[in-house]
């Protein structure tokens, strides 16, 4: 197989005569985790927006008027929550358990899904009392920052859907394990992000 | 009945067909062009193999020359509108308004900036990595084979995007970054800066993917024994650029959606009220637009060190520093991007910064030219075309570099920001060393795509004429911006300047003698009866292992996976007689072709227009199309295949054949 470098002039193997296999889907954790990445810096710029103009309320509503902390602490207890469901989702899924693996998946879909509504619900609050994004520079990058998220969410729910579909039909084999965990490291990305929107977004502007 | 039209048609009415008799004419040019092309293709039955050998391919090499008949394609339009730019300034004095009114003037300078850096020089350089990289590292085909299919029809459905707003309304007039509030909704309302958007969009989805995957491969694919230190310069530079593109435009997508909802929604991110800013916008996407240069330029690097050391007969000087030149240039290129706009007011504590940071840069670069001149000492160097664009790259990537280093002087870029000097240094740099690396590329890897040599006397006729040309056409605009000249003027007072002018206009037809002399260097290469056929795959004495392959390569690229000891891992194999195997061949494991990505850029590209033209429901058809092609696509589980071992070992004893008749 892979002979090792020499520099003396005796005939080292040039080339690989024998079959080898590459084990399937060798790349693809790397590139999604390079494609997560780039996702990254998208919600990087929006922070770095929000970072500058998240104090520009243009004589309208502040964070301070707007937020409110319990309900955005539940929504946050349910996205966390299902980070450890999508966990057990994949330790089942190692032990080719598929029914179970579907259960957990099920649940991560729904807690998601309960995550979903509840920032939906908040949205639809703000804009009824008059706090659309169009109304300063801060509620523009408060609805994009936390929009995005919101819309990473309602994509990772439908790729949940779908992949949960493949399972059941296909079973646990290579390709959509491969896909499973794909779509673990997006849900788990998603909670890093939700994290800091948290943060930023909520704790430090109930400061501001 | 009226609101029915506007329902299916949005915003699009007879009002944004052309009206200007210049568009006009190019429309009915180009209209019949394309019939043309198209009948003929049809006459011929060529569109099943188009379709079939072509358009869903996942090859890598396949792939890679789309792009550049891509690049090559849109180089020519660029270029029409630069001679057009040209014409306009060189008459336009003494009262005369020249043959461009300001809506169609203003477009110009736009597009020509959008197209040839997304569409030209992107193209070109994606295309060279695309079918160089796997072939230098001793692999198959690219990480993820369908996504850089889906990669290359999403950049050509942006090209789609940008060509049609030449006859379907218009372009951007804002210049080629858009900058608000010009190209907010209240001063530019119609369709151009919609055009811009979802024309960067659309592409801008498919480089990012193609970068992700260009990564992959070449972290996960390397043959055996090649470290990362034994990997050719020009895959190293690849790498770099590759993760510029990743770490880069995500932010240009990021900025262009706020861009696009400050037109569409209504928020205030860039707007002048409701606590909206707009040197965000300019900040931000200057965070992605200086990394892009170097994502031009690094390729190109990597391209002149191997043309370097394979026409000097030697081993590259520094390997390890070239290597670390790079890195250092990929990561520099992230603290510079505030000296694109001294004049913001940051003060001058943070104009050094960026303007020392800048200065750096040149560092790095300065010695990769040292080692290109020291690979060249002592070496025996042989004037090939590839060799000749190095050495004409060398002595004008040097004076454009250094008039980078005066503008990066916070001081002197107050004097000379926005001005003629600019616009010469930036074609300076990007024609003297992205443009010329591009042509040393093509001259040098053409028998290797193509089975035989480029014709050496329309070559150098181009070679020439393009140099000529652009002192000509560049040199009087350095010393117009100088003399305090902003750039982008349609009409002129000051009758002194014209000779300038008309200067530089000679100087865009000489280069666009050098465009044709390329054209024909091309037909005559591939109709001329007297080809140079390359039958060893080697025709250069090359270093690198894409020459240990046939020329043009099997769809497997190599038979059996070359184990690699040194670097120049082929040149290495030819000193120590390495034995090709010509028995014992295995069947090997390929991607299927798939129609999955011409369909879903289509999609998306449609869903483009829908937007720029507001037809919500085309829009809303489109969008969900797009989701449910890519659910059904991750149905099909069946993506690969086996080509026999009779195949594999049909192809391999013809190769055996040749290389005995050589010999």
């Amino acid at each position: 197989m892979s002979a090792t470098p020499t520099t003396t002039a005796d005939a080292p193997e040039f080339y690989e005569l024998t079959e080898h296999h590459h084990a399937p889907h060798g790349s693809t954790a790397i590139g999604f985790w390079l494609y997560l990445m780039s996702d990254c810096l998208i919600f990087a710029t929006l922070f770095a927006v929000y970072g500058v103009l998240g104090g520009n309320y243009a004589a309208g509503p502040s964070p301070a008027h707007l937020f409110d902390l319990k309900l955005v602490a539940l929504s946050t207890t349910a996205l966390l929550l299902s980070s450890i469901t999508y966990g057990f989702a994949m330790l089942n899924m190692d032990e080719d358990k598929k029914e179970r693996t579907l259960f957990w998946l099920g649940l991560t879909g729904l807690l998601g899904a309960v995550f979903l509504a509840l920032t939906l619900y908040e949205f639809y609050h703000m804009i009824h009392e008059g706090a659309v994004p169009q109304r300063s520079a801060f509620l523009s990058a408060f609805f994009v920052l936390v929009g995005t998220h919101a819309l990473h969410v309602a994509f990772g729910i439908l790729w949940l859907g779908v992949l949960m579909v493949q399972v059941a039909q296909h079973g646990i084999h290579a390709s959509n394990r491969i896909r499973v965990q794909c779509l673990s490291m997006f849900w788990h990305f998603l909670d890093v992000i939700w994290i800091g929107v948290f943060t930023v977004v909520y704790l430090m502007g109930m400061l501001r | 009945m009226n609101e029915f039209w506007s329902f299916i048609f949005g915003r699009l009415t007879w009002a944004a067909l052309p009206y200007d008799p210049i568009i006009i004419i190019t429309f009915a040019v180009v209209a019949i062009g394309g019939l043309v092309v198209v009948g003929a293709l049809t006459y011929f039955k060529l569109w099943g193999y188009l379709w079939t050998e072509w358009f869903t391919s996942v090859d890598h090499k396949k792939i890679g020359i789309m792009y550049m008949i891509l690049g090559l394609v849109m180089l020519l339009r660029g270029f029409a509108d630069a001679l057009m730019m040209r014409l306009q300034q060189a008459i336009a004095f003494n009262g005369s308004e020249g043959y461009l009114n300001a809506h169609h003037y203003d477009q110009l300078f736009s597009v020509h900036g959008v197209i040839m850096i997304f569409f030209v020089a992107m193209p070109l350089i994606t295309g060279f990595m695309n079918y160089i990289v796997p072939l230098q590292i001793g692999a198959r085909d690219v990480s993820f084979p369908f996504l850089n299919n889906f990669s290359f029809w999403m950049t050509a459905g942006g090209a789609v995007l940008v060509m049609m707003s030449l006859f379907v309304g218009e372009f951007a007039q804002t210049g080629w970054l858009a900058f608000p509030p010009l190209s907010g909704i209240e001063r530019s309302p119609a369709s151009g800066v919609d055009y811009y958007i979802w024309a960067l969009q659309v592409a801008g989805v498919g480089t990012t993917l193609s970068g992700v995957n260009l990564i992959a491969t070449i972290i996960k694919m390397r043959a055996p024994g090649m470290t990362l230190m034994k990997m050719p310069v020009f895959t190293w530079t690849s790498l770099c650029t590759n993760v510029l593109i990743v770490a880069s435009f995500p932010v240009l997508t990021a900025v262009l959606t706020l861009l696009s909802l400050d037109r569409y929604v209504g928020t205030n991110f860039f707007t002048s009220d409701f606590g909206g800013n707009a040197m965000m916008y300019v900040n931000l996407i200057w965070i992605w637009g200086h990394p892009e240069v170097y994502i031009l330029i690094l390729p190109c690097f990597g391209i002149f060190s191997e043309v370097a050391s394979t026409f000097s007969g030697k081993r590259l000087f520094g390997y390890t520093s070239m290597v670390y030149a790079t890195v250092v240039i990929t990561v520099l290129s992230y603290l510079v991007w505030l000296h694109h706009f001294f004049t913001m007011g940051s003060g001058a504590s943070v104009n050094s910064f960026f303007g020392i940071t800048t200065m750096i840069i040149s560092i790095p670069t300065g010695a990769k030219i040292f080692n290109w001149l020291f690979t060249m000492y002592k070496g025996r160097i042989r004037f090939d075309l590839p060799m000749m664009w190095l050495i004409a790259f060398m002595l004008t990537f040097t004076i454009g570099g250094m008039t980078g280093v005066l503008l990066a002087v916070p001081p002197a870029d107050f004097a000379l920001h926005n001005s003629l000097f600019l616009v010469a240094h930036f074609h300076n740099v990007i024609i003297g060393g992205v443009l010329f690396g591009i042509f040393a590329g093509i001259n040098y890897w053409w028998p290797k795509a193509f089975g035989y040599k480029l014709n050496v006397f329309w070559g150098k006729v181009s070679f020439w004429l393009w140099n000529v040309g652009f002192w000509l056409a560049f040199a009087p605009l350095y010393v117009l911006g100088l003399m305090g000249i902003t750039r982008r003027m349609r009409v002129f007072d000051d009758p002194s300047l014209q000779i300038w002018f008309v200067i530089a206009g000679i100087g865009a037809l000489v280069i666009a003698g050098g465009i044709g002399a390329m054209v024909i260097q091309f037909a005559v290469s591939i109709l001329g009866k007297n080809k140079e056929w390359d039958t060893t795959g080697d025709p250069w004495d090359g270093r690198t292992l894409e020459w240990a392959t046939s020329s043009p390569p099997p769809q497997y690229n190599f038979a059996f996976t070359p184990v690699i000891h040194d670097n120049d891992a082929w040149a290495d194999m030819k000193k120590r007689n390495a034995q090709r195997p010509t028995k014992g061949f295995l069947q090997i494991h390929m991607p299927r072709n798939t129609w999955a990505g011409v369909v879903l850029a289509g999609l998306a590209t449609v869903l483009g227009f829908a937007l720029i033209w507001y037809m919500w429901w085309l829009a809303a058809l489109s969008f969900v199309s797009l989701i449910v092609v890519a659910i059904i696509h991750t149905f099909n589980y069946d993506r690969d295949y086996y080509i026999p071992v009779e195949a594999v070992a049909d192809l391999e004893d013809r190769r055996t054949t040749l290389l005995a008749g050589k010999n």
